[in-house]
């Protein structure tokens, strides 16, 4: 059994608009020193997958930068190893409209496709935080002879959270019976889907072949809902950590999740055999002067604290100075704290400084966010 | 023949470095953890690449498991190149017989046919025993400036200092007239810092006569460096000025692990002029807990800290329980710390697991020395472990 992953570095961009103006939903910084695509990449690495495809279609440059030669993933390899495909627009093609969906991407890249010669693929998106051992699924996924096997997690909704997810309904035996993309008026417990879908690469191929000579865009409506009544697709039910960035909100939501649950950064980040890998930057480790306190927070490598630091999560190469105030907020790479500072339920994108003495705060359900590089 | 390198770097990394005791009892001086994330050789690796000097030979005898290892491929120094890179060099059988790196100069000799293949102009001479920045090709610059034969650096130390050292007697053009190995009356404070440039040819012609001398110890300071003084050699003194720190002792390693903490350490490690480059683990964050305080520390990635930890240097992985308090202290990757126990200056190294409620090491002001505790171990709750004691194996089976 060998298996190739296919990774969506764009799906979703316009979920976190802030975060995504300058990067893709892929490279999203998340708990101090990683990007949102480290945690999907580790996955595929631990459940050794080292066939690995990236289809970006714009903002792709930290994500080349954060990836290089993919050697910090074990992905640097003289056969598979990782590989971004950008967008394919042709000389002369006077059409250079970009695939939105995750069909119209794997059309978009249907050359590659048709190459691969491992038995399975996992496609994967990358908003969806999680450790999970993909060879459980593809197990799961030849014993119960599917066609097609969709990783879901039983979850409670609201009319809020339900629209921005696709909601599984299933038999005892985990078919699927029924699929609710993004629906509108939906509360209540549900399977939402964790955008992890494994099967046979010849099926794969069947139905890029297939969307291309029917136009179809969608693979939810298009293929799932359309054929699961003559197909077996199935639902494989995740039971451990995972958090969907859905939207700016859910993103400082789940960030501080990681610092209320010990479970949760247990479960992320301290399973046997599968730590989460991401770029080496060869930061010092952090100091903490005699003037700091910090409590409850997570702290990356290269930081230099003087002031005050709770319930945040400060990246790597993060300055605070003597007396400043840091509760709440999540400050990216590089930002600077000036002294005497002070911030609640902030987000400050790589390299911003705060002058000293400022004072800004946000409300815990609307974090203030401040953009790259801005000095405030 | 591969392509021609200027100059070619040559490592001594066999070292044993019995003063540190059960640190190196199962890995090579220079494989010893320092810094947090660090190895001693990361120091002058990293001081190799960051002076562009990517050819570098690294010559292993004592326990070379964990430091083979660790140098792998060379890639966390950028050191896997396809005409250069980092090459570990052990002793080998060859036709003529084989043996064992009798000294300094004659583990180069083995080695010539290595360094001949990039047919270098220059040979850098390093060891693998101490902490410091130095850009070699400044010193390479200063060495083809004075059209020296050798240059050897030097650093000024105090007069009573200067009678531990190799002293370089020079004159005002810093040309040395006399050597001399750890002097009673010493006439200069220039220490060599064991640091060689040599003209490879000259080198070459030295080692191999050296190696015909049955009376030779085959060591460069005893050795090559007399000889080659006696011949009336063109020899230089290159004076280097900043942080250098041996650290060849229990003493000397918990100082210079100390001299990185402060508001302006002795030795700033967040230098992005001049990294250092480390093998890196995959390592989660660091987490504070509620009931955390940490002051005038370092911390690295994968700690999580629920105690006190002052005054101290924790490497990646170390877990600190609640109520346990850190004071003074070196605690080496992945040592977990049961509650309440107290670690007062110590050095605790990789792996161990110290029971709650213990106690190790006594204050620093007691004057009782360092407690070491080497790697591996596990200590049960309530072990007392009296300051200045070296703790291995052995130890605890008598100590039970």
């Amino acid at each position: 059994m060998s298996a190739t992953g296919i990774i969506f570095s764009n799906i979703h961009d316009n979920n976190i608009p802030e975060l995504t103006r300058m990067r893709t939903v892929a490279s999203v910084p998340f708990a101090c020193r990683y990007r949102f695509i480290d945690f999907t990449l580790s996955n595929m690495v631990n459940s050794n997958i080292y066939n690995i495809s990236v289809i970006t279609h714009n903002n792709y440059q930290s994500l080349m930068d954060h990836i290089g030669s993919g050697k910090d993933w074990d992905l640097a390899r003289r056969s598979g190893g990782i590989k971004i495909l950008p967008p394919y627009i042709t000389a002369f093609a006077n059409n250079a409209n970009l695939y939105q969906t995750r069909l119209q991407a794997l059309k978009s890249v249907n050359d590659s496709i048709s190459r691969i010669t491992d038995d399975y693929v996992v496609l994967s998106d990358c908003d969806v935080i999680c450790n999970v051992d993909f060879n459980d699924i593809i197990a799961y996924h030849q014993k119960s002879e599917a066609d097609m096997t969709i990783a879901v997690k039983t979850v409670d909704l609201t009319p809020e959270t339900a629209k921005i997810n696709t909601i599984f309904t299933s038999d005892e035996d985990g078919r699927v019976t029924d699929v609710l993309a993004y629906p509108t008026n939906f509360s209540g417990t549900a399977d939402i889907s964790l955008n992890i879908v494994v099967m046979k690469t010849s099926y794969l191929k069947q139905i890029v072949l297939d969307a291309i000579a029917h136009d179809h865009n969608s693979l939810t409506r298009d293929v799932i809902a359309r054929n699961m009544d003559r197909m077996n697709y199935r639902v494989y039910k995740y039971e451990g950590y995972f958090a969907c960035i859905s939207s700016f909100e859910e993103y400082y939501r789940n960030s501080m999740d990681l610092l209320r649950n010990s479970e949760a950064r247990a479960s992320l980040f301290s399973v046997k055999n599968r730590p989460v890998y991401t770029k080496v930057r060869n930061s010092s480790p952090s100091y903490y002067s005699p003037t700091s306190t910090v409590k409850n927070s997570m702290i990356a490598d290269g930081c230099y604290i003087e002031g005050t630091v709770e319930n945040s999560i400060i990246f790597r190469g993060v300055k605070i100075g003597r007396n400043a105030t840091v509760k709440n907020s999540i400050i990216m790479q590089d930002s600077i704290v000036g002294e005497g500072a002070s911030l609640d339920c902030v987000i400050t994108d790589k390299n911003a400084v705060i002058t000293d003495k400022r004072r800004l705060s946000g409300a815990d359900i609307q974090p203030y966010y401040i953009s790259k590089g801005k000095k405030i | 023949m591969l392509k021609k390198q200027e100059c070619v770097a040559m490592l001594l990394a066999g070292g044993q470095g019995s003063r540190l005791y059960t640190l190196t009892e199962k890995t090579a001086k220079p494989a010893v953890r320092f810094g947090g994330k660090y190895r001693i050789i990361d120091f002058p690796l990293s001081n190799c690449v960051n002076s562009g000097i990517y050819t570098v030979g690294v010559l292993t005898q004592y326990q070379p498991l964990a430091l083979n290892e660790y140098i792998g491929n060379g890639e966390p120094w950028d050191l896997d190149r396809v005409n250069s890179g980092v090459r570990v060099l052990p002793p080998y059988q060859a036709k003529s017989g084989g043996d064992w790196y009798k000294g300094t100069a004659n583990a180069i000799y083995q080695n010539l046919e290595f360094i001949n293949r990039y047919d270098p102009d220059y040979v850098l001479i390093l060891s693998g025993d101490h902490i410091y920045k130095m850009d070699y090709e400044k010193m390479l610059e200063a060495h083809k400036e004075k059209g020296a034969d050798c240059t050897i650096a030097v650093l000024e130390v105090s007069l009573e200092e200067a009678s531990r050292f190799g002293i370089m007697n020079t004159d005002e053009d810093l040309r040395i007239t006399e050597f001399e190995e750890k002097p009673k009356q010493p006439k200069s404070t220039k220490a060599s810092m064991g640091i060689y440039i040599f003209n490879k040819d000259l080198l070459e012609k030295y080692l191999i006569d050296d190696e015909a001398d049955p009376n030779s110890s085959k060591d460069f300071g005893k050795n090559i460096i007399p000889k080659m003084l006696a011949d009336g050699r063109k020899m230089y003194a290159y004076a280097f000025s900043g942080y250098w720190k041996d650290v060849g002792t229990i003493q000397s390693l918990w100082e210079a692990n100390m001299d990185l903490i402060g508001d302006q350490p002795e030795f700033d490690l967040r230098d992005r002029d001049w990294r250092i480059f480390s093998r890196n683990y995959s390592d989660p964050p660091q987490y504070i807990g509620e009931y955390a305080k940490v002051s005038n520390s370092l911390i690295t990635e994968g700690c999580e800290i629920e105690g006190i930890v002052e005054n101290s240097v924790l490497a990646s992985g170390v877990k600190v329980a609640r109520g346990a308090i850190i004071k003074d202290s070196i605690i080496m990757r992945n040592v977990t710390i049961g509650e309440g126990a107290t670690i007062n200056y110590s050095i605790v190294d990789s792996e161990t697991k110290i029971g709650a409620g213990s106690i190790i090491g006594h204050t620093r002001s007691s004057n009782s020395g360092i407690a070491v505790v080497g790697s591996e171990l596990e200590l049960k709750p309530g072990t007392n472990i009296p300051g200045g004691e070296m703790v291995d194996a052995e130890w605890l089976e008598k100590n039970k």
